[in-house]
Protein backbone atom coordinates (compact mmCIF):
# COMPACT_ATOMS: atom_id res chain seq x y z
CA UNK A 1 0.00 0.00 0.00
CA UNK A 2 1.08 3.54 -0.68
CA UNK A 3 1.79 5.39 2.55
CA UNK A 4 0.93 9.10 2.51
CA UNK A 5 2.55 11.79 4.63
CA UNK A 6 1.77 12.39 8.33
CA UNK A 7 -0.46 15.41 7.64
CA UNK A 8 -1.44 15.79 11.29
CA UNK A 9 1.29 16.17 13.85
CA UNK A 10 0.51 16.26 17.56
CA UNK A 11 3.23 17.25 19.98
CA UNK A 12 2.43 16.37 23.55
CA UNK A 13 4.95 18.79 24.95
CA UNK A 14 4.60 17.73 28.56
CA UNK A 15 2.52 15.48 30.78
CA UNK A 16 2.70 18.09 33.52
CA UNK A 17 -0.73 19.54 34.15
CA UNK A 18 -2.15 21.66 36.94
CA UNK A 19 -5.52 19.93 36.56
CA UNK A 20 -6.44 16.45 37.77
CA UNK A 21 -9.23 15.51 35.37
CA UNK A 22 -10.89 12.16 35.93
CA UNK A 23 -11.42 11.68 32.17
CA UNK A 24 -7.87 12.43 31.03
CA UNK A 25 -6.68 10.17 28.22
CA UNK A 26 -3.01 10.51 29.15
CA UNK A 27 -1.39 7.23 30.13
CA UNK A 28 -1.96 6.44 33.80
CA UNK A 29 1.76 5.74 34.11
CA UNK A 30 2.74 9.19 32.76
CA UNK A 31 4.86 10.02 35.81
CA UNK A 32 7.10 7.00 35.19
CA UNK A 33 7.90 7.96 31.60
CA UNK A 34 11.13 9.60 30.51
CA UNK A 35 12.24 13.22 30.56
CA UNK A 36 10.64 15.81 28.29
CA UNK A 37 12.36 16.72 25.06
CA UNK A 38 14.10 20.09 25.08
CA UNK A 39 12.84 22.80 22.70
CA UNK A 40 15.75 22.21 20.32
CA UNK A 41 14.58 18.62 19.81
CA UNK A 42 10.96 19.64 19.32
CA UNK A 43 12.12 22.09 16.68
CA UNK A 44 14.05 19.38 14.88
CA UNK A 45 10.93 17.19 14.93
CA UNK A 46 8.95 20.10 13.47
CA UNK A 47 11.43 20.59 10.65
CA UNK A 48 11.59 16.89 9.81
CA UNK A 49 7.83 16.39 9.91
CA UNK A 50 7.16 19.52 7.85
CA UNK A 51 9.61 18.28 5.22
CA UNK A 52 7.47 15.13 4.93
CA UNK A 53 4.32 17.22 4.43
CA UNK A 54 2.92 17.61 7.96
CA UNK A 55 0.82 20.77 8.03
CA UNK A 56 -1.71 20.67 10.88
CA UNK A 57 0.02 20.93 14.22
CA UNK A 58 -1.52 20.29 17.61
CA UNK A 59 0.37 21.41 20.70
CA UNK A 60 -1.03 19.67 23.73
CA UNK A 61 -0.04 17.69 26.78
CA UNK A 62 -0.63 17.69 29.71
CA UNK A 63 -0.87 21.42 29.76
CA UNK A 64 1.39 22.86 27.05
CA UNK A 65 1.50 26.23 28.84
CA UNK A 66 3.43 24.45 31.60
CA UNK A 67 6.41 24.77 29.27
CA UNK A 68 7.99 28.19 29.38
CA UNK A 69 9.57 27.57 25.96
CA UNK A 70 6.22 27.13 24.21
CA UNK A 71 6.55 30.48 22.42
CA UNK A 72 9.80 29.70 20.53
CA UNK A 73 8.38 26.28 19.58
CA UNK A 74 5.29 28.00 18.13
CA UNK A 75 7.48 30.53 16.32
CA UNK A 76 9.48 27.75 14.67
CA UNK A 77 6.30 25.91 13.66
CA UNK A 78 4.80 29.06 12.19
CA UNK A 79 7.95 29.88 10.25
CA UNK A 80 7.85 26.37 8.78
CA UNK A 81 4.28 26.84 7.52
CA UNK A 82 2.33 24.79 10.04
CA UNK A 83 -1.18 25.76 11.04
CA UNK A 84 -0.68 25.84 14.79
CA UNK A 85 -3.35 24.80 17.29
CA UNK A 86 -2.85 25.18 21.02
CA UNK A 87 -4.96 22.77 23.04
CA UNK A 88 -5.11 24.12 26.54
CA UNK A 89 -7.00 24.24 29.81
CA UNK A 90 -6.03 27.90 29.94
CA UNK A 91 -4.15 27.48 33.19
CA UNK A 92 -0.93 29.42 32.80
CA UNK A 93 -2.30 31.77 30.15
CA UNK A 94 -1.64 35.43 30.85
CA UNK A 95 -1.94 38.52 28.72
CA UNK A 96 1.83 38.56 28.35
CA UNK A 97 1.89 34.99 27.08
CA UNK A 98 -1.02 35.33 24.67
CA UNK A 99 0.61 38.44 23.22
CA UNK A 100 3.86 36.53 22.75
CA UNK A 101 2.04 33.53 21.24
CA UNK A 102 0.17 35.81 18.85
CA UNK A 103 3.35 37.44 17.66
CA UNK A 104 4.98 33.99 17.37
CA UNK A 105 2.24 33.19 14.84
CA UNK A 106 -0.09 30.94 16.82
CA UNK A 107 -3.19 30.38 14.67
CA UNK A 108 -5.72 28.97 17.07
CA UNK A 109 -6.47 28.21 20.69
CA UNK A 110 -8.86 25.50 21.84
CA UNK A 111 -9.92 26.09 25.41
CA UNK A 112 -11.31 23.24 27.48
CA UNK A 113 -14.02 23.57 30.07
CA UNK A 114 -14.98 20.77 32.39
CA UNK A 115 -18.52 22.03 32.95
CA UNK A 116 -20.71 25.11 32.98
CA UNK A 117 -20.81 25.44 36.73
CA UNK A 118 -17.94 26.54 38.87
CA UNK A 119 -18.60 23.77 41.35
CA UNK A 120 -18.53 20.89 38.91
CA UNK A 121 -15.74 22.35 36.78
CA UNK A 122 -13.58 22.63 39.85
CA UNK A 123 -14.59 19.26 41.25
CA UNK A 124 -14.00 17.34 38.02
CA UNK A 125 -10.61 18.86 37.50
CA UNK A 126 -9.92 18.98 41.22
CA UNK A 127 -8.88 22.62 41.03
CA UNK A 128 -10.29 26.11 41.24
CA UNK A 129 -10.06 27.11 37.64
CA UNK A 130 -13.45 28.18 36.40
CA UNK A 131 -12.98 31.94 36.84
CA UNK A 132 -9.57 31.67 35.31
CA UNK A 133 -11.03 29.99 32.23
CA UNK A 134 -13.58 32.74 31.82
CA UNK A 135 -10.73 35.28 31.94
CA UNK A 136 -8.74 33.29 29.38
CA UNK A 137 -11.78 33.17 27.09
CA UNK A 138 -11.85 36.95 27.29
CA UNK A 139 -8.15 37.11 26.35
CA UNK A 140 -8.77 34.77 23.41
CA UNK A 141 -11.51 37.07 22.18
CA UNK A 142 -9.46 40.20 22.70
CA UNK A 143 -6.50 38.78 20.80
CA UNK A 144 -8.76 38.08 17.86
CA UNK A 145 -8.73 34.29 17.93
CA UNK A 146 -11.77 32.29 16.98
CA UNK A 147 -13.47 31.13 20.17
CA UNK A 148 -13.27 27.34 20.17
CA UNK A 149 -14.41 25.57 23.30
CA UNK A 150 -14.11 21.93 24.14
CA UNK A 151 -16.13 20.31 26.87
CA UNK A 152 -15.67 16.65 27.68
CA UNK A 153 -19.04 15.12 28.50
CA UNK A 154 -19.78 12.19 30.78
CA UNK A 155 -22.32 10.92 33.25
CA UNK A 156 -21.58 13.64 35.82
CA UNK A 157 -22.01 16.66 33.55
CA UNK A 158 -23.99 15.56 30.50
CA UNK A 159 -27.26 16.66 32.11
CA UNK A 160 -25.86 20.21 32.13
CA UNK A 161 -25.43 20.37 28.38
CA UNK A 162 -28.01 23.18 28.06
CA UNK A 163 -26.14 25.29 30.63
CA UNK A 164 -22.84 24.41 28.99
CA UNK A 165 -24.10 25.66 25.63
CA UNK A 166 -25.54 28.80 27.22
CA UNK A 167 -22.16 29.47 28.83
CA UNK A 168 -20.45 28.93 25.48
CA UNK A 169 -22.83 31.37 23.84
CA UNK A 170 -22.22 33.99 26.50
CA UNK A 171 -18.48 33.63 25.91
CA UNK A 172 -18.99 34.27 22.22
CA UNK A 173 -18.02 30.76 21.14
CA UNK A 174 -17.98 30.12 17.40
CA UNK A 175 -17.21 26.42 17.70
CA UNK A 176 -18.13 24.15 20.56
CA UNK A 177 -17.05 20.57 20.72
CA UNK A 178 -19.14 18.48 23.08
CA UNK A 179 -16.92 15.46 23.19
CA UNK A 180 -18.19 12.49 25.08
CA UNK A 181 -15.45 10.82 27.03
CA UNK A 182 -13.44 8.16 25.27
CA UNK A 183 -12.30 5.44 27.59
CA UNK A 184 -8.52 5.43 27.67
CA UNK A 185 -6.01 6.33 30.36
CA UNK A 186 -7.61 7.84 33.44
CA UNK A 187 -11.06 7.75 31.86
CA UNK A 188 -10.70 3.97 31.51
CA UNK A 189 -10.00 3.69 35.24
CA UNK A 190 -13.10 5.77 35.95
CA UNK A 191 -15.39 4.31 33.31
CA UNK A 192 -18.04 3.08 35.74
CA UNK A 193 -18.48 6.65 36.97
CA UNK A 194 -18.33 8.34 33.60
CA UNK A 195 -20.37 6.31 31.13
CA UNK A 196 -23.78 7.98 30.82
CA UNK A 197 -27.09 6.22 30.49
CA UNK A 198 -28.83 6.12 27.13
CA UNK A 199 -31.59 8.37 28.45
CA UNK A 200 -29.00 10.97 29.52
CA UNK A 201 -27.40 10.82 26.11
CA UNK A 202 -30.70 11.18 24.25
CA UNK A 203 -31.72 14.15 26.38
CA UNK A 204 -28.39 15.82 25.75
CA UNK A 205 -28.70 15.27 22.01
CA UNK A 206 -32.21 16.70 22.06
CA UNK A 207 -31.09 19.79 23.99
CA UNK A 208 -28.22 20.24 21.55
CA UNK A 209 -30.55 19.95 18.54
CA UNK A 210 -32.90 22.58 19.96
CA UNK A 211 -29.98 24.89 20.77
CA UNK A 212 -28.59 24.51 17.25
CA UNK A 213 -31.95 25.37 15.77
CA UNK A 214 -32.04 28.54 17.86
CA UNK A 215 -28.52 29.87 17.22
CA UNK A 216 -28.24 28.78 13.59
CA UNK A 217 -24.84 29.12 11.93
CA UNK A 218 -23.59 31.64 14.51
CA UNK A 219 -22.27 28.78 16.61
CA UNK A 220 -21.14 25.45 15.24
CA UNK A 221 -21.67 22.64 17.66
CA UNK A 222 -20.09 19.24 17.30
CA UNK A 223 -21.63 16.53 19.41
CA UNK A 224 -19.34 13.53 19.59
CA UNK A 225 -21.40 10.51 20.64
CA UNK A 226 -19.71 8.09 23.03
CA UNK A 227 -18.81 5.23 20.79
CA UNK A 228 -20.07 2.63 23.28
CA UNK A 229 -23.55 3.60 22.08
CA UNK A 230 -22.76 3.10 18.42
CA UNK A 231 -23.20 -0.03 16.34
CA UNK A 232 -20.18 0.59 14.16
CA UNK A 233 -16.72 1.64 15.32
CA UNK A 234 -15.05 4.97 14.65
CA UNK A 235 -12.51 5.08 11.83
CA UNK A 236 -9.90 5.69 14.50
CA UNK A 237 -7.06 7.92 13.24
CA UNK A 238 -8.25 7.05 9.74
CA UNK A 239 -6.28 3.86 10.35
CA UNK A 240 -3.07 3.80 12.39
CA UNK A 241 -0.09 5.17 10.47
CA UNK A 242 -2.28 6.79 7.83
CA UNK A 243 -2.23 10.56 8.52
CA UNK A 244 -1.61 11.08 12.24
CA UNK A 245 1.67 11.22 14.12
CA UNK A 246 1.90 11.95 17.83
CA UNK A 247 5.10 12.56 19.75
CA UNK A 248 4.89 11.99 23.50
CA UNK A 249 6.79 14.26 25.93
CA UNK A 250 9.65 11.75 26.19
CA UNK A 251 10.06 11.67 22.39
CA UNK A 252 8.23 8.40 21.77
CA UNK A 253 6.57 8.50 18.36
CA UNK A 254 3.06 7.05 18.34
CA UNK A 255 0.43 6.50 15.62
CA UNK A 256 -2.20 7.61 18.17
CA UNK A 257 -1.66 9.35 21.48
CA UNK A 258 -3.05 6.30 23.32
CA UNK A 259 -1.09 3.69 21.34
CA UNK A 260 1.73 3.31 23.85
CA UNK A 261 -0.38 0.65 25.57
CA UNK A 262 -0.36 -1.67 22.54
CA UNK A 263 1.75 -4.73 23.36
CA UNK A 264 4.56 -6.14 21.27
CA UNK A 265 5.35 -2.89 19.48
CA UNK A 266 8.60 -1.00 20.01
CA UNK A 267 7.63 2.58 19.36
CA UNK A 268 10.64 4.50 18.08
CA UNK A 269 11.91 7.62 19.82
CA UNK A 270 12.75 10.84 18.00
CA UNK A 271 15.90 11.08 20.12
CA UNK A 272 17.24 8.10 18.18
CA UNK A 273 15.51 8.20 14.81
CA UNK A 274 14.53 10.84 12.30
CA UNK A 275 10.84 11.38 11.59
CA UNK A 276 11.04 10.05 8.04
CA UNK A 277 12.42 6.67 9.06
CA UNK A 278 9.96 6.49 11.97
CA UNK A 279 6.97 7.17 9.74
CA UNK A 280 7.90 5.13 6.69
CA UNK A 281 10.28 2.43 7.87
CA UNK A 282 9.67 1.53 11.52
CA UNK A 283 8.04 -1.80 12.28
CA UNK A 284 5.72 -0.18 14.82
CA UNK A 285 4.24 2.30 12.33
CA UNK A 286 3.89 -0.33 9.62
CA UNK A 287 2.31 -2.91 11.89
CA UNK A 288 -1.31 -1.79 11.63
CA UNK A 289 -1.15 -0.38 8.13
CA UNK A 290 -3.15 -2.22 5.49
CA UNK A 291 -5.27 -5.22 6.35
CA UNK A 292 -2.80 -8.05 6.93
CA UNK A 293 -3.17 -7.74 10.71
CA UNK A 294 -6.95 -8.09 10.64
CA UNK A 295 -8.86 -11.06 11.98
CA UNK A 296 -12.38 -12.07 11.13
CA UNK A 297 -14.93 -10.56 10.97
CA UNK A 298 -12.94 -7.49 9.88
CA UNK A 299 -10.79 -9.32 7.33
CA UNK A 300 -13.73 -10.09 5.05
CA UNK A 301 -15.97 -7.20 6.12
CA UNK A 302 -17.20 -4.97 3.29
CA UNK A 303 -16.83 -1.98 5.65
CA UNK A 304 -13.17 -2.58 6.54
CA UNK A 305 -11.94 0.21 4.29
CA UNK A 306 -14.35 2.62 5.91
CA UNK A 307 -13.59 2.05 9.59
CA UNK A 308 -10.35 0.00 9.51
CA UNK A 309 -11.76 -2.28 12.20
CA UNK A 310 -12.17 0.62 14.63
CA UNK A 311 -9.79 1.46 17.44
CA UNK A 312 -6.86 -0.85 18.18
CA UNK A 313 -6.45 0.54 21.70
CA UNK A 314 -10.10 -0.07 22.50
CA UNK A 315 -9.88 -3.61 21.13
CA UNK A 316 -6.86 -4.19 23.34
CA UNK A 317 -8.27 -2.61 26.48
CA UNK A 318 -11.54 -4.51 26.24
CA UNK A 319 -10.43 -7.88 24.87
CA UNK A 320 -6.70 -8.11 25.58
CA UNK A 321 -5.93 -8.52 21.87
CA UNK A 322 -5.32 -5.44 19.73
CA UNK A 323 -6.06 -7.34 16.50
CA UNK A 324 -9.65 -8.11 17.46
CA UNK A 325 -12.49 -6.13 15.95
CA UNK A 326 -13.27 -3.06 18.04
CA UNK A 327 -16.00 -4.35 20.40
CA UNK A 328 -18.05 -1.23 19.67
CA UNK A 329 -18.97 -2.90 16.37
CA UNK A 330 -22.15 -4.96 16.67
CA UNK A 331 -20.54 -7.51 14.34
CA UNK A 332 -17.59 -7.99 16.71
CA UNK A 333 -17.45 -11.23 18.73
CA UNK A 334 -16.75 -9.13 21.85
CA UNK A 335 -19.57 -6.64 21.34
CA UNK A 336 -21.23 -8.02 24.48
CA UNK A 337 -18.47 -6.35 26.54
CA UNK A 338 -19.69 -2.97 25.34
CA UNK A 339 -23.38 -3.75 25.71
CA UNK A 340 -22.67 -5.03 29.23
CA UNK A 341 -20.96 -1.75 30.13
CA UNK A 342 -23.89 0.21 28.71
CA UNK A 343 -26.37 -2.00 30.59
CA UNK A 344 -24.41 -1.38 33.78
CA UNK A 345 -24.56 2.36 33.15
CA UNK A 346 -28.35 2.03 32.83
CA UNK A 347 -28.46 0.64 36.34
CA UNK A 348 -26.39 3.50 37.73
CA UNK A 349 -23.06 3.45 39.50
CA UNK A 350 -23.05 0.21 41.47
CA UNK A 351 -22.51 0.16 45.21
CA UNK A 352 -18.95 -0.86 45.92
CA UNK A 353 -17.53 0.83 42.82
CA UNK A 354 -14.14 2.21 43.76
CA UNK A 355 -13.93 5.99 44.11
CA UNK A 356 -13.20 8.33 41.22
CA UNK A 357 -9.46 8.46 40.57
CA UNK A 358 -8.16 11.95 39.86
CA UNK A 359 -5.23 12.24 37.47
CA UNK A 360 -2.33 12.81 39.81
CA UNK A 361 1.43 12.46 39.82
CA UNK A 362 1.58 10.39 42.99
CA UNK A 363 -1.20 8.07 41.89
CA UNK A 364 0.44 7.73 38.50
CA UNK A 365 3.56 6.37 40.14
CA UNK A 366 1.52 3.95 42.23
CA UNK A 367 -0.95 2.72 39.64
CA UNK A 368 -0.21 -0.35 37.54
CA UNK A 369 -0.60 0.23 33.83
CA UNK A 370 -3.94 -1.43 33.14
CA UNK A 371 -3.81 -3.58 30.09
CA UNK A 372 -6.56 -5.91 29.01
CA UNK A 373 -8.25 -5.64 32.38
CA UNK A 374 -11.64 -4.05 32.96
CA UNK A 375 -11.75 -0.74 34.80
CA UNK A 376 -11.16 -0.82 38.54
CA UNK A 377 -14.27 -1.97 40.34
CA UNK B 1 -26.80 32.74 0.28
CA UNK B 2 -28.21 33.59 -3.12
CA UNK B 3 -27.71 36.02 -5.96
CA UNK B 4 -24.05 36.70 -5.34
CA UNK B 5 -23.17 40.06 -6.84
CA UNK B 6 -20.52 40.16 -9.55
CA UNK B 7 -19.13 43.16 -7.67
CA UNK B 8 -18.67 41.27 -4.41
CA UNK B 9 -15.09 40.94 -3.16
CA UNK B 10 -14.59 37.53 -1.56
CA UNK B 11 -11.65 36.88 0.74
CA UNK B 12 -10.38 33.87 2.64
CA UNK B 13 -12.34 33.94 5.89
CA UNK B 14 -10.80 35.15 9.10
CA UNK B 15 -8.96 32.35 10.91
CA UNK B 16 -8.54 30.31 7.72
CA UNK B 17 -5.41 29.96 5.70
CA UNK B 18 -4.94 28.90 2.12
CA UNK B 19 -1.59 27.49 1.15
CA UNK B 20 0.04 25.36 -1.50
CA UNK B 21 1.29 22.06 -0.12
CA UNK B 22 3.96 20.43 -2.31
CA UNK B 23 3.59 17.08 -0.50
CA UNK B 24 -0.09 16.95 -1.47
CA UNK B 25 0.39 18.73 -4.80
CA UNK B 26 -2.65 20.78 -3.92
CA UNK B 27 -3.89 23.94 -2.31
CA UNK B 28 -5.19 23.20 1.16
CA UNK B 29 -7.43 25.29 3.34
CA UNK B 30 -6.38 25.22 6.96
CA UNK B 31 -8.61 26.15 9.86
CA UNK B 32 -8.89 25.30 13.56
CA UNK B 33 -8.14 21.59 13.78
CA UNK B 34 -9.20 20.99 10.22
CA UNK B 35 -7.97 20.90 6.69
CA UNK B 36 -9.56 20.63 3.26
CA UNK B 37 -7.56 19.47 0.30
CA UNK B 38 -8.80 21.39 -2.71
CA UNK B 39 -9.05 20.16 -6.25
CA UNK B 40 -7.38 22.17 -8.98
CA UNK B 41 -10.26 24.45 -9.88
CA UNK B 42 -11.28 25.12 -6.27
CA UNK B 43 -7.66 25.98 -5.48
CA UNK B 44 -7.41 28.27 -8.51
CA UNK B 45 -10.56 30.14 -7.49
CA UNK B 46 -9.71 30.50 -3.80
CA UNK B 47 -6.17 31.60 -4.58
CA UNK B 48 -7.71 34.63 -6.34
CA UNK B 49 -10.08 35.52 -3.50
CA UNK B 50 -7.96 38.28 -1.97
CA UNK B 51 -10.69 40.68 -0.87
CA UNK B 52 -9.60 43.10 -3.55
CA UNK B 53 -10.73 41.47 -6.77
CA UNK B 54 -14.44 41.26 -7.51
CA UNK B 55 -16.13 38.03 -8.59
CA UNK B 56 -16.30 39.44 -12.13
CA UNK B 57 -12.55 40.12 -12.08
CA UNK B 58 -11.81 36.66 -10.71
CA UNK B 59 -13.88 35.10 -13.49
CA UNK B 60 -12.08 37.17 -16.13
CA UNK B 61 -8.70 36.26 -14.67
CA UNK B 62 -9.53 32.54 -14.62
CA UNK B 63 -10.87 32.65 -18.17
CA UNK B 64 -7.59 34.21 -19.26
CA UNK B 65 -5.43 31.82 -17.23
CA UNK B 66 -7.20 28.72 -18.49
CA UNK B 67 -7.94 30.06 -21.98
CA UNK B 68 -11.62 29.38 -21.68
CA UNK B 69 -14.95 31.24 -21.50
CA UNK B 70 -18.26 31.09 -19.68
CA UNK B 71 -16.87 30.40 -16.18
CA UNK B 72 -19.24 32.84 -14.48
CA UNK B 73 -21.81 30.26 -13.42
CA UNK B 74 -19.25 27.75 -12.15
CA UNK B 75 -17.21 30.32 -10.25
CA UNK B 76 -20.29 31.96 -8.76
CA UNK B 77 -21.65 28.61 -7.62
CA UNK B 78 -18.36 27.68 -5.99
CA UNK B 79 -17.95 31.06 -4.28
CA UNK B 80 -21.49 30.74 -2.91
CA UNK B 81 -20.70 27.27 -1.59
CA UNK B 82 -17.46 28.51 -0.06
CA UNK B 83 -19.29 31.40 1.61
CA UNK B 84 -21.84 29.00 2.99
CA UNK B 85 -19.06 26.81 4.39
CA UNK B 86 -17.35 29.91 5.76
CA UNK B 87 -14.20 29.35 3.77
CA UNK B 88 -14.77 32.78 2.29
CA UNK B 89 -16.21 36.03 3.52
CA UNK B 90 -17.13 39.19 1.63
CA UNK B 91 -15.17 42.40 1.98
CA UNK B 92 -16.75 45.79 1.56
Amino acid sequence: MRVGPPLWLLLELTYRCPLHCVFCYNPTEFAALGAELPASEWMRVLREARALGAVQLGLSGGEPLARDDLEPIVAEAHALGFYTNLITSGVGMTEERIRALKSAGLDHIQLSFQDSTRELNDFLSSTRTFDLKARVAELIRRYDYPMVLNVVLHRLNIDHVGEILAMAESLGAQYVELANTQYYGWAWLNRAHLLPSRAQLERAEEVTRAFRARVGSRMQIYFVVPDYFETRPKACMNGLGSVFLAIAPDGTALPCHAARMLPGLEFPNVREHDVRSIWYDSAAFNHFRGEAWMKEPCRSCPERQRDFGGCRCQAYLLTGDATNADPVCELAPHHHLVTAAVAEAERGVAAGTSALVFRDHRISIAVEPRRGAPPAR
Amino acid sequence: MSALSAHARPAIAHGMRLQWEPAQEAHVLLYPEGMVKLNGSAGAILARCDGVRTVAEIVADLERAFATADLTADVTAFVELALERRWLELRA
